[in-house]
């Protein structure tokens, strides 16, 4: 399980999180490490850094962490969170600029092949550049 | 700084912040997505439940620490905003600090930061336009008498140019030209914490 990347995705919503991980575990497999997180600290619609930082490390793989977020706040505290990890863990975790349920199930689909972070970011952000 | 300003400008900050959440939380209805009030006031409310702890720390620990709670508890993009602003602003102070000459490059420093953590400049009717133009006052009118005044208005008058922008960042760039004509949110709940620090250094004159 160590050697495929991991699967981050952050929502404001956490039943979009979830219902992302869940399509991405029934299309993909339970082989790739998928975590989410939504909502803000009071259970409301928003994102919180402290939640995405638990997701990232829930995921972590020695092959890095791709993180899907869906809108402006969403990517905002992802990129926070990454800055606030360990030092030796804040350059294997990339934010994709792609659509958080397609860019998700692709990310983990070439995660399962054993891909690098950079090629999962890369297939996941074929999507955004249409 | 002695502890106990330090005390008196982080209650007055909160305090108004939360003092004005239905405030913030109407503007942001009407550009945004209607939470910046009650994320605020969340972050704040942080801040004042650590008032001990940070209260009694360093000037630019303190402006960390209070950074490292707005970005763990505010909940929306205002909390990595604000609080990279103060993370930055209490780096700046534990490098080169001395206040009040640095003053202009240490405030310059957590405004460095915001631009570059919502890739966003001034004009796209976000908090920069209320922390850029108080930033050129700060080095424009360095040890005027009035500096406190000075930039009060300037901050006044920043938020209401923000009502003719369009918004380009964010979640009120969704809205295009029907986010013209109101005040940013972001820029009027900077304004209130500029307002705030001014008064209670003011009353400290």
């Amino acid at each position: 399980m160590n050697d495929m990347v991991g699967i981050v995705i952050v929502s404001h919503s956490k039943d979009i999180a979830k219902g992302t991980a869940d399509m991405v575990r029934q299309m993909v497999g339970s082989e790739v490490r998928v975590a989410f997180c939504g909502g803000d600290p009071d259970g409301g619609l928003g994102t919180n850094v402290s939640l995405i930082i638990d997701a990232i490390n829930d995921a972590w793989s020695p092959k890095g962490v791709a993180i899907l977020v869906d809108l402006g706040g969403a990517e905002t505290n992802s990129e926070m969170a990454v800055e606030m990890l360990q030092p030796e863990r804040r350059n294997l975790v990339v934010v994709c600029n792609a659509p958080i349920v397609e860019g998700a199930v692709m990310a983990a689909t070439e995660a399962a092949g054993g891909s690098s972070l950079e090629q999962v970011r890369a297939v996941a952000e074929e999507l955004s550049a249409g | 700084m002695t502890p106990a300003l330090l005390h008196r400008l982080i209650v007055a900050v909160s305090d108004d912040l939360i003092a004005h959440a239905d405030e913030l939380t109407a503007l942001d209805q009407a550009v945004g997505d209607g939470d910046h009030g009650v994320n605020m006031k969340r972050g704040c409310e942080a801040v004042l439940a650590k008032l001990e702890a940070i209260g009694a720390q360093p000037l630019d620990e303190a402006l960390k620490a209070v950074g490292k709670t707005l970005v763990m508890t505010v909940g929306g993009a205002s909390g990595p905003l604000f609080g990279s602003f103060f993370m930055a602003a209490g780096d700046a102070l534990s490098r080169d600090g001395k206040l009040p000459e640095n003053l202009a490059g240490i405030f310059g420093s957590g405004v460095g930061a915001v631009s570059a953590r919502g890739r966003s400049q001034p004009g796209e009717k976000t908090m920069l336009d209320v922390l850029c133009p108080v930033l050129e006052i700060l080095k424009a009118e360095a040890g005027h008498p009035d500096l406190i005044e000075r930039v009060r208005t300037t901050a006044s008058e920043a938020v209401a140019r923000t009502i003719p922008m369009q918004a380009t960042k964010g979640r009120a760039s969704f809205l295009g030209a029907r986010s013209v004509g109101h005040v940013d949110p972001g820029a009027r709940s900077s304004c209130i914490l500029v307002h705030a620090v001014c008064d209670s250094l003011e009353a400290e004159q």
